[in-house]
């Protein structure tokens, strides 16, 4: 499963997950809820970028 | 130019005062901030931080006054931001673009996209340590605190941390400790958190909460601009921890303005209102007030009135302003109630109510809107408005 990064540095891993806002663990990239946004800096997932 | 300011052994303080600034992008400043800048010097000397570009030369002449510039041998970049950074390449030239820049790892890749320049960049991450000649630094990332690059540098020898914007505050004056200072110094430093760092309050928490575990000893905290605490560090600490909370506060405040005075009179029976329950409120015209300190303002409060003027259908453009800054800041657990005057449509009460819900603020009441000027019952309506919104924030805060 692809690994994306946010303009702020934050890696959203499906591996991990984000539990501190109910995203468990093995959620990936696509089945993100469309409210998820970045826990880090609260950036929308559209300015996410895919990592090689 | 100021006189270097010796923080420890062969430890200074060389940044510069900018006497004259008052608008710092879209945050209004009484009384001019600093941009400091520090230089430790010993077997190898390292500068940390630079200053906005304009004081590239003062900054250099400080550096002067206790070595020669050329004998930097290394740079440690705690923030990208131009207040803190404009200076590099005016040093860099100087010591020489071979020398080593440490920074996080974005603020590598930031400082290049700035920049558009190479430089020897030396990516550092938390827990990482350097020892330079005989000075030692270690680094702890503080991403989003405020700025993706944002760090920060601690010497573990003289127990030093070098917090680059946190901590800070936007004051120029004759005073450089908080011993020197005092109390006076602290609605620099609110303001200073309201306007900056409130958006990044559960950070502040998480990073408070990791500088604890990591047990660091911290004799000195010294930001990028402002007064350095020497005294008395955890007392800042303390308050960044309370700001960072945001616990609902027994404070009200009413924002408001109007364009024939009628949303003035609904304003000033909103505040009636309120101060009837015994709570304490301000009342702040968007055109006497700016925007930085209303945002103080709602900082310290748990509840908040919002009155704006239906103008060609929307909200009044001020209000719009301030409305646009507050929910950018992201306060939290706030008690809210809206109205308004209008004269034909009247949707600003149903936009500002929007705009809460956006900002999961608690709406107490679906508020109050007047055809033209209010009349007493109308001014009733307002005063009931005021007084139901203190009432349930008394109820809050007694839960």
């Amino acid at each position: 499963m692809d690994k994306w990064e946010c303009p702020c540095g934050y890696v959203y891993d499906p591996e991990e997950g984000d539990m501190d806002n109910g995203i468990e663990p093995g959620t990936a990239w696509e089945d993100l809820p469309e409210s998820w946004v970045c826990p880090l800096c609260g950036a929308e997932q559209e300015y996410f970028e895919k990592m090689d | 130019m100021y006189k270097p300011i010796t923080l420890a052994d062969g430890i200074y303080s060389v940044g510069c005062r900018d006497w004259d600034i008052r608008d710092f992008h879209g945050y209004y400043i009484n009384e001019g901030t600093s941009y400091n800048a520090f230089l430790v010097t010993g077997e190898k000397n390292i500068l940390i931080d630079t200053v906005k570009s304009n004081f590239a030369d003062e900054l250099l002449d400080n550096i002067s006054r206790i070595i020669d510039p050329k004998k930097i041998d290394a740079v440690i970049s705690n923030h990208t931001e131009m207040d803190h950074s404009g200076a590099l390449t005016r040093i860099m030239h100087k010591i020489g673009e071979d020398k080593p820049l440490y920074c996080s790892k974005m603020g590598a890749k930031n400082l290049k996209s700035h920049f558009k320049h190479e430089y020897n960049f030396q990516a550092v991450g938390s827990g990482d340590t350097l020892t330079i000649g005989n000075r030692t630094f270690s680094f702890l990332e503080t991403r989003m605190l405020h700025w993706p690059d944002s760090m920060f540098t601690y010497m573990p020898d003289e127990k030093i941390l070098f917090s680059s914007d946190a901590f800070g505050q936007h004051y120029a004056g004759d005073k450089f400790f908080d011993d020197e200072i005092g109390d006076e110094i602290m609605p620099h430093a609110r303001k200073y958190y309201a306007n900056i760092l409130l958006h990044f309050s559960p950070r502040v928490q998480t990073l408070l909460a990791d500088v604890a575990k990591m047990n660091l000893d911290i004799r000195m905290i010294c930001p990028d601009h402002g007064i350095i605490w020497r005294k008395d560090p955890s007392k800042i600490i303390t308050a960044y921890d309370q700001w960072s909370r945001q616990e609902p506060a027994k404070k009200a405040v009413v924002i408001f303005d109007s364009m024939w005075k009628s949303t003035t009179k609904m304003a000033r029976a909103v505040t009636s209102g309120i101060e009837s329950e015994n709570i304490g409120v301000r009342l702040m015209n968007t055109r006497k007030w700016h925007r930085s300190d209303i945002m103080t303002a709602v900082m310290e409060s748990g509840a908040v009135a919002v009155g704006s003027p239906t103008l060609n259908n929307g909200i009044f453009p001020v209000i719009a302003d301030v409305m646009t800054y507050v929910k950018g800041l992201r306060p939290q657990n706030k008690l809210a109630a809206a109205f308004g005057s209008y004269g034909w449509s009247g949707e600003a009460v149903k936009i500002l109510n929007k705009e809460f819900e956006e900002m999961k603020w608690e709406i107490v009441d679906d508020g109050v809107k007047v055809l033209y000027v209010p009349g007493a019952s109308d001014l009733e309506r307002c005063f009931d408005l005021g007084a139901c919104l203190a009432g349930k924030l008394k109820e809050k805060l007694s839960a």
